[in-house]
């Protein structure tokens, strides 16, 4: 408490020698370093952010707007699009994101192995996808998987398939070839977190357990599984939040189709802005159900985040 | 371990490193063979590069689609690092409660999702096309400046300048520099790879952003890459050699940026965790 006042009475006396204007210019100088970024992040997102709740509770086609109080949140219930878009980026979700986190920490434990050899190529290799385009990689897949693609060629010639699977226009196998592709694209990216936290872990831990006559499979989930898991949830939570923002792919392998059998919620929100009939009302009621969800999402990432920290 | 768990791992890591590099291998492949070819399943490097690279330069826009994303890409990638370090030295060196606060209300912007944003920045950038059609919808202008500037990148330079040496701001005030001196002489060429990796960062993302280029670019001329390829891929009758031709040389940029700067980029993308 003394050392508080001190500073205080030093600060003060300082201000009176020089008058308030050192100090005060100092604390511009502080504020005009930050002060775009802070004028930009305020005009290109939270203002429009601001302006996508006012258009919430507006209703028509275009710029012919009109306030309709709640109908765009009851519209929500019964329409049945928006319910597959829902079921379909959840579906994406439940089945990607495990599978993807499973084959990443798998990897990324079978590359932090010491005595292995070639580890470099095998590394790059995987993680070459993560550099692709997302549009590029999509139009890659869509024709790999296209019904005379080369993925059905190969089936039918080893003969593990008894007729072409119709990949992009069957509901169940245009979301299987989605899932395939997202996790073809991210799997790599994911392991090299894995792996570069893998190599922060003591090895010595390794050894005591094998000491102890733990199994490889014992030490997976006792030891690797634990000390990994703040990166673990920090890859699930942004690979989350990064599917329930899913366009590009949807977009370029499969339209959203057959019907709306693989329409994603952010495909759902540029299609009634700019592809139906605009009405940017409704578009900005649908567009705050995701940031509800990834608001929950993100405070989850937030709360674990801290308690690691503590 | 026993000598055939061995030969499994291998086995495993083979077919999953063969399984990632398999469909860009099938792109290259096929840039260089006839669209017939391709759609027989042909695997090996045919005679048609040259052929397919002309009809390719004939038949596209290509070229006009890479300017265009040239332009955006680099002007997005200067300007965002030049406002986000300014903003990250800023709220380190110039620390205060009040901006502390002010940066956690920026750090809320990272949770908006691009899809809630597009309908009221279209809407935005339409009634600046009233007044200054120069920087409004269907502009180059207009696709850099909503993406110009993020709190991820922000934070970025923000945990790294912890790692700054404070003292190099006083000695470089001892030395007569202007605050701003000391941030262009000093932090700048001190930081160099924190900026090679934010520049990669920005620079990927900039270069394959997709959805809102979608919305705001509605001529021909102004498409970008990823517009083009989006399109290319649609097409009814496509010809596969030229499209891969298209793909890969649409590629080149980023694949180039990665493999000389390799470990900044997975410098960048460990930024994200801290």
């Amino acid at each position: 408490m003394s050392s508080k006042t001190k500073t205080a009475t030093i600060g003060s006396s300082s201000s009176k020698k020089f008058g308030m204007n050192s100090k005060m210019k100092s604390t511009l100088i502080g504020w005009s370093f930050v002060m775009i970024a802070v004028i930009m992040i305020c005009t290109f997102y939270f203002y429009p952010m601001v302006q996508a709740l006012i258009l919430s509770f507006q209703s028509g086609t275009g710029t012919n707007l009109e306030f309709v109080g709640l109908d765009n949140y009851k519209r929500l219930l019964t329409d049945s699009t928006f319910l597959t878009a829902v079921k379909n980026t959840f579906i994406y979700l439940i089945v990607q994101v495990p599978v993807m986190i499973i084959l990443a920490l798998f990897l990324s434990v079978l590359l932090n192995d010491r005595t292995l050899k070639w580890k470099g190529l095998y590394r790059t290799a995987m993680f070459l996808p993560a550099v692709t385009s997302l549009v590029a990689y999509s139009v890659i897949f869509k024709y790999l998987f296209a019904n005379d693609g080369l993925v059905n060629t190969m089936l039918l010639k080893f003969s593990l398939v008894p007729d072409a699977i119709n990949w992009l226009a069957d509901p169940f196998w245009a979301k299987v070839t989605i899932i395939l592709a997202i996790t073809w694209r991210w799997t790599g990216y994911n392991m090299i977190f894995y792996l570069s936290a893998l190599q922060n872990v003591d090895q010595s831990i390794y050894e005591a357990a094998k000491m102890d006559g733990a199994s490889a499979f014992q030490q997976f989930f006792k030891i690797t599984i634990p000390m990994l898991k703040p990166i673990i949830l920090f890859t699930s939570i942004t690979s989350t939040i990064g599917t329930l923002q899913l366009f590009d792919e949807v977009m370029n392998i499969t339209k959203g189709g057959p019907g709306n059998a693989t329409t994603s919620i952010s495909q759902y929100i540029y299609n009634l802005s700019f592809k139906y009939t605009p009405d940017f009302g409704y578009a900005a009621t649908v567009s705050y159900f995701i940031v509800i969800l990834i608001v929950i999402f993100s405070v989850i990432q937030f709360k674990v985040a801290g308690d690691r920290n503590d | 371990m026993t000598k055939l768990k061995r030969i499994f791992m291998y086995i495993f890591l083979t077919a999953a490193a063969f399984i990632s590099v398999f469909p860009i291998l099938w792109m290259i492949i096929s840039a260089t063979n006839q669209s017939v070819d391709v759609t027989k399943g042909r695997l090996l490097p045919g005679t048609h590069f040259g052929e397919n690279l002309t009809n390719l330069l004939q038949t596209i826009d290509l070229v006009p689609a890479l300017m265009n994303s040239a332009k955006i890409s680099i002007s997005t990638t200067i300007l965002s690092l030049l406002i986000a370090s300014l903003a990250g030295y800023g709220f380190e060196i110039y620390k205060s409660k009040a901006k502390d606060v002010v940066f956690t209300i920026l750090l809320l912007s990272m949770m908006i999702p691009f899809a809630s944003l597009m309908v009221p920045l279209y809407r935005m950038f339409g009634s600046i096309s009233q007044t200054m059609p120069a920087i409004g919808i269907d502009t180059l202008t207009s696709v850099v400046l909503p993406t110009v500037t993020t709190a991820f990148l922000i934070f970025f330079f923000r945990q790294s300048t912890k790692m700054f040496p404070k003292e190099l701001v006083e000695a470089g005030r001892i030395d007569g520099l202007s605050e701003i001196g000391v941030f262009f002489r000093i932090y700048v060429p001190t930081m160099k790879t924190t900026y090679a990796a934010a520049a990669i960062i920005t620079f990927m993302a900039s270069w394959n952003n997709y959805l809102w280029p979608l919305v705001v670019l509605q001529s021909p001329e102004k498409m970008t890459i990823p517009l083009l390829i989006s399109n290319l891929g649609s097409s009814y009758s496509p010809d596969y050699g030229v499209i891969m031709m298209a793909i890969v040389i649409a590629t080149l940029p980023t694949a180039i940026v990665f493999f000389l700067m390799q470990k900044h980029f997975v410098a960048g993308m460990m930024g994200s965790v801290k």
